[in-house]
Parts: structure tokens; C-alpha cells; sequence
């Protein structure tokens, strides 16, 4: 069943035709029907929420309205090839919002790699009590919607409003996590708080599924319980720790809901302060959209070369020992 | 010996509770702070109880500005239960096409699945936008609703479970019976896919819950907003006029619950979801 259509009907035979003599033929004709039925409203959805949108942001991004004669009558598309490409790769509030990006990517993925991790081996070992409540219990900052983690952490960071504060106060220590060098972990707080039960579940599915033999035989060895987490277990499952990371990331470079909130409560969060800010405030706040689309397109390329290269990589490691 | 596993054992026990303490604590202040009126918020210690005002919070909160809190709330569920539905109907009989029917051009047709997969929600938010203003769709209940439906990761989720519950004899077994394709697959396969069904719309249902950058791009009518939008620019409003805050605490608490009871009763299925997307 690798072809489809048969030659028959391709040079257009009527189906009629050829129906008595092989009977399975309307058979197939009927699951070619079925399968595009059950296919068109998702190649509807790519088309239309997917690759037209792109297909119009890279267009946009090459184009722009020129108003020409102080900007009376209608203005003239005209092509302006990577003029917006280079405006938007020439500001400095948008390379800054990479380099947010980028501390906050060291700060965050290691956290969260290797807490999760953690939890999960420290699960895996068999030694904590109460495991079901105790995985149910880490997972559940993940069904607290981004934004409502985001407002829950604002109001434990300010000033007046948090006990957190207002204890160390008592201690007489006196924190800002508002301040300029104690925004960003504060932020990647919030991230890690949200993501760190979700990855370990991963990471403990992933090594729920190891072969027991290969722990009983590193136990037989004498290896202990930490030996046989970090130089067995971790190594099996390195696979799931990239894929991990590369979702890490990814999810990095969305940066949004949080930064934007914060940027109600403090100064040291600018309206250009990540990536996806920048494009918002080049959408709608100063309404050039050639500029917003630019920087929507890079921000494309950068995930999705980011992604390719990372699975590339880790996909040669994997095969070469082999 | 012993002495030695019972040390690592108390140390191991240890770690866990001060990491359930982190995920959970916030929460608790979140329960605690929802009973606080304005005052007490900012005034008095988080555990005294003096003044129990939950029930003025609650009334509050859905008289405030003509009760539209009321109103975000049923447009989440609308976008969020309406929206995952139809959207994990057309993921997995896409899911299912895939795995069940040669076609040509499939796998080409796949890697773009994938490549949707690896493109985030946000990244598309402008130029959806854009196209949205194009044809006039911007700040209606659609522009929100429509690219919501489109979840990649629910259609590599379906192939993989269709792959694994739905075994091709029983569409030959179908087949012979005389049975049309589409009979088999809305009698058969698709019941055999429920627990899959479930699990993709779960992931959907939790992803469109919450959805930010998407509504607050498209949307500038108030009584369209979801939830997060609501309460975002109750927020704002919080940091001129105080009387917000409880508001907003609150709205917050009222917005977890719907995910946090589909959670716990769902377990086994989220469960399922994240080991079939990752471990392999």
C-alpha cells in the first residue's frame, strides 16, 4: 500500500470499468476518501492558522506601506527587502531582549534540569515515603495557569503584600526581588516553580522504563545508591535530559507572560524586555508592523534552528556508539 | 550499615518535603490571602483570621464592574472545553489518518506536523494578528477560537496511540464485514482510542486555559477576554486603586480550581500523555 494510485486511474480509466474484474479497487478508492475526510479539518487548521500566517509575516516583513506626499491618499506597498531585517536586528532593545534570553536560559535550565532530575532519581530510589502524594503534590504548579503563577509570585515579591518579605524583615534581612540584579532569578523563579514537577515526571517515567537487570547488575557491582543514580541511570537516559533541555529552551525564548506582568510592578522590566515584548510593543504600540513582523520572523528561525541543530546533534551522538 | 541507610533515607525524605513545601506553599498563600479584605492583605500577619472575609471577597468579585468576572469565566470555559473538544476531535482523526492510510506525500505532510510541533503558540500570535486584521476577524470571539483548534502535538500524540490501541486487524476485520471506512472509524477505532482521546484533549484543555499573548493580541473588547486577560488587567488597574488586589487574589484562586480537580481526577491520563510525547 506504499502507492495509492493506481495506474488505471491515473491515465483515467473510469472506475466503473475495472470494478467487476478487481472488486477491492472501490475498496481503496473508499479509504482514500476516508483518509482525506479525517485529514482536511487539521490541514485546514495548518494551512490557515499555520503556514498562511507565516507565509504573510515574512511578507509583510519584506514590504511596507510608503506614504508618500505627507502620507495623504492611499500609501504604496513597496518592497523594501530586508530593510526591517536590518532596523530591528540594529536596535539595541532587541538584541538586549536576546541577551535576557540568554541569562536567563543559564540561570534557568540548569536549575530546572537538575532539580527535576534530582526529585525524580530521589523518587526512583525507593527510599521516599508517600511517592504517588508526593510526585501529585510537585506536578501540581503545572496546572496553575502561567499568568495566575505570575501574579502569585508578584504579590510574594512585593513589598506590603508578602509574608516572605515581611519575614525576613522580622530577621531584620531586607530583600528586594524587584531590585535590578534580583529581577531575573525572581523570574526564572516562576518558571522553575511551574515547570520543575512537570519535568520530573518526565525524567521518572523515563526511569521507571529502565531495564531493572541494569540496576540489579550495578548493585551487585557494589555500586551504591548515589553511583548507580549518577553513573548508570543518568547516562541510560540522557536522551530524555536533551529532550528536556531543548523544550527548556524553546520555552525560553517565548518568554512573555511573566516579564510582562512584571513590567506593571517595577521598573527594572522594560516594555522591550524579551523577544516576544519587543514585537508587541513594535505591533501595537508604535504600530509598525513591518518591524514587528521582522522581528516575529527572526525569532521564528532562531526557534526552529535552535531546535533543528539541537535534535541534529544529539541525534548523531546517539547513533555514532552504536 | 543501617545507621548509614536510615541517615540517607531521613536526608533523602528530607529534600522531597522542602520541595513539596516550594510547590505548595504559594498556593497556601493564595488560599489564606483569598479570606483578607484590602486592609488585611497588606496589613496583618497571613495566619490571623480576624477578619474572615471570603464571602465579601466573593460577593465582590462578581458584582465588580457589572459582574464581568462572570463573564471572563464563561468565555474561558467556552474557549478552553468547547475549543479543546472540537480541537482533539480533528488531532486524532488526523492522528489516525496518519498511522492507518497510505497517501502520498504523507511523511512530508507529517514533518510539517512536526514542524508545528516545535513552533510555539506565541511565535505565531503576530502574524495571526496580522492576518486576523486582515480579513476582519481581530476582536471577535473567532480569533481566538480558531487557533486554538490547532494542536500538532495532539496529532503526533494520536498516531502514537492509534499506532499502539487501534491493531490493524480490526479494521480488516471491519473491512470484511462490509463496514464503510468512515462507519469503522467513528464505531470502532475512535472507541478504541478513548483513552488517548482524553489525554490529547486534556494537554489542549490545559493549553488554552492558559493562553495569554494570543487573546491579548486579538482582543480589546473586555467581554471577550478569558480568565488570564481578565485578571492581568485587574492587576494593572490594582496598582492605582488597591480595592483591586483582594479581587484579583481571588479570581486567581476561582481560575485554578477547573484545572486542578481535572487533574487530580484524570491522573492516569495525563500521565499517559507526557510518557507517550517523551519518553521515546
Amino acid at each position: 500500500m506504499s502507492t495509492v494510485l493506481s495506474p488505471e486511474e491515473r491515465t483515467g480509466t473510469p472506475p466503473s470499468a475495472v470494478r467487476e474484474a478487481r472488486p477491492r479497487r472501490a475498496g481503496r478508492r473508499g479509504q482514500l476518501v476516508a483518509c482525506a475526510t479525517l485529514l482536511a479539518p487539521f490541514t485546514a487548521l495548518l494551512v490557515a492558522v499555520f503556514l498562511v500566517p507565516v507565509g504573510y509575516a515574512v511578507y509583510l516583513s519584506l514590504f511596507s506601506e510608503d506614504h508618500t506626499g505627507l502620507g495623504f491618499g492611499g500609501g504604496t506597498t513597496v518592497f523594501t527587502g530586508l530593510r526591517s531585517y536590518l532596523a530591528v536586528l540594529g536596535d539595541p532593545s532587541f538584541r538586549s531582549g536576546f541577551g535576557v534570553i540568554a541569562l536567563y536560559c543559564l540561570i534557568f535550565v540548569p536549575a530546572v534540569v537538575v532539580g527535576a532530575l534530582a526529585l525524580a532519581l530521589l523518587l526512583d530510589s525507593g527510599l521516599v515515603r508517600l511517592r504517588r502524594t508526593a510526585q501529585m503534590m510537585l506536578y501540581l504548579p503545572h496546572a496553575v495557569p502561567g499568568i495566575i503563577a505570575a501574579v502569585i509570585w508578584l504579590y510574594l515579591y512585593t513589598p506590603g503584600l508578602s509574608p516572605v518579605i515581611r519575614l525576613f524583615a522580622a530577621a531584620d534581612v531586607h530583600i528586594d526581588f524587584l531590585g535590578l540584579h534580583t529581577v531575573l532569578p525572581a523570574i526564572v523563579n516562576i518558571a522553575l516553580w511551574s515547570g520543575l514537577g512537570y519535568n520530573m515526571v518526565i525524567f521518572y517515567a523515563a526511569l521507571q522504563a529502565l531495564p531493572r537487570e541494569v540496576i540489579e547488575a550495578a548493585r551487585i557491582d557494589g555500586a551504591g545508591g548515589l553511583r548507580t543514580a549518577l553513573l548508570v541511570k543518568v547516562p541510560i537516559i540522557r536522551g530524555t535530559v536533551v529532550m528536556v533541555c531543548v523544550f527548556a529552551l524553546i520555552g525560553a525564548l517565548q518568554l512573555f507572560t511573566e516579564p510582562t506582568l512584571m513590567n506593571q510592578a517595577t521598573p527594572m522590566v522594560n516594555s522591550r524586555y524579551a523577544p516576544n515584548m519587543y514585537i508587541y510593543d513594535a505591533a501595537f504600540r508604535r504600530n509598525n508592523y513591518g518591524l514587528a513582523s521582522a522581528a516575529s520572523v527572526i525569532l521564528l528561525i532562531v526557534t526552529c534552528a535552535l531546535s533543528y541543530a539541537v535534535t541534529r546533534w544529539t541525534g548523531r551522538k546517539e547513533r555514532s556508539p552504536r | 550499615m543501617t545507621t548509614s541507610r536510615l541517615t540517607s533515607r531521613t536526608a533523602v525524605n528530607t529534600v522531597v518535603l522542602i520541595a513539596a513545601l516550594y510547590t505548595l506553599l504559594p498556593g497556601l498563600w493564595l488560599l489564606l490571602a483569598s479570606t483578607k479584605n484590602s486592609d488585611a492583605l497588606f496589613g496583618s500577619d497571613i495566619l490571623s483570621f480576624g477578619d474572615f472575609s471570603l464571602g465579601q471577597n466573593l460577593r465582590d468579585l462578581f458584582s465588580m464592574e457589572d459582574g464581568v468576572y462572570g463573564r471572563w469565566y464563561l468565555n474561558s470555559l467556552l474557549y478552553a472545553v468547547v475549543g479543546a473538544l472540537v480541537g482533539s476531535l480533528i488531532s486524532v482523526a488526523a492522528g489516525y489518518a496518519f498511522d492507518k492510510y497510505a497517501f502520498p506525500h504523507k511523511e512530508k505532510l507529517f514533518g510539517l506536523v512536526l514542524a508545528g510541533v516545535m513552533v510555539p503558540p506565541t511565535v505565531l500570535a503576530l502574524p495571526l494578528y496580522l492576518v486576523a486584521s486582515g480579513i476582519g476577524l481581530v476582536n471577535t470571539f473567532w480569533a481566538v477560537f480558531i487557533p486554538v483548534l490547532f494542536n500538532p502535538f495532539g496529532v503526533y500524540l494520536a498516531r502514537l496511540l492509534s499506532n499502539g490501541y487501534v491493531p490493524n486487524e480490526v479494521l480488516e476485520a471491519s473491512r470484511v464485514d462490509g463496514a464503510g471506512e468512515l462507519q469503522t472509524y467513528f464505531r470502532v477505532s475512535l472507541r478504541m482510542l478513548g483513552p488517548g482521546f482524553v489525554t490529547v484533549f486534556l494537554f489542549q484543555l490545559t493549553a488554552i486555559w492558559n493562553n495569554f499573548f494570543l487573546p491579548m493580541v486579538m482582543l480589546s473588547d473586555e467581554h471577550l477576554y478569558p480568565l488570564s486577560l481578565g485578571l492581568y488587567t485587574w492587576n494593572s488597574s490594582a496598582t492605582v486603586s488597591p480595592e483591586y488586589y483582594p479581587l484579583v487574589v481571588i479570581g486567581s484562586l476561582l481560575a485554578v480550581v477547573p484545572l486542578i480537580v481535572a487533574f487530580v481526577t484524570l491522573q492516569r491520563y495525563w500521565k499517559s500523555g507526557l510518557t507517550a510525547g517523551s519518553v521515546k
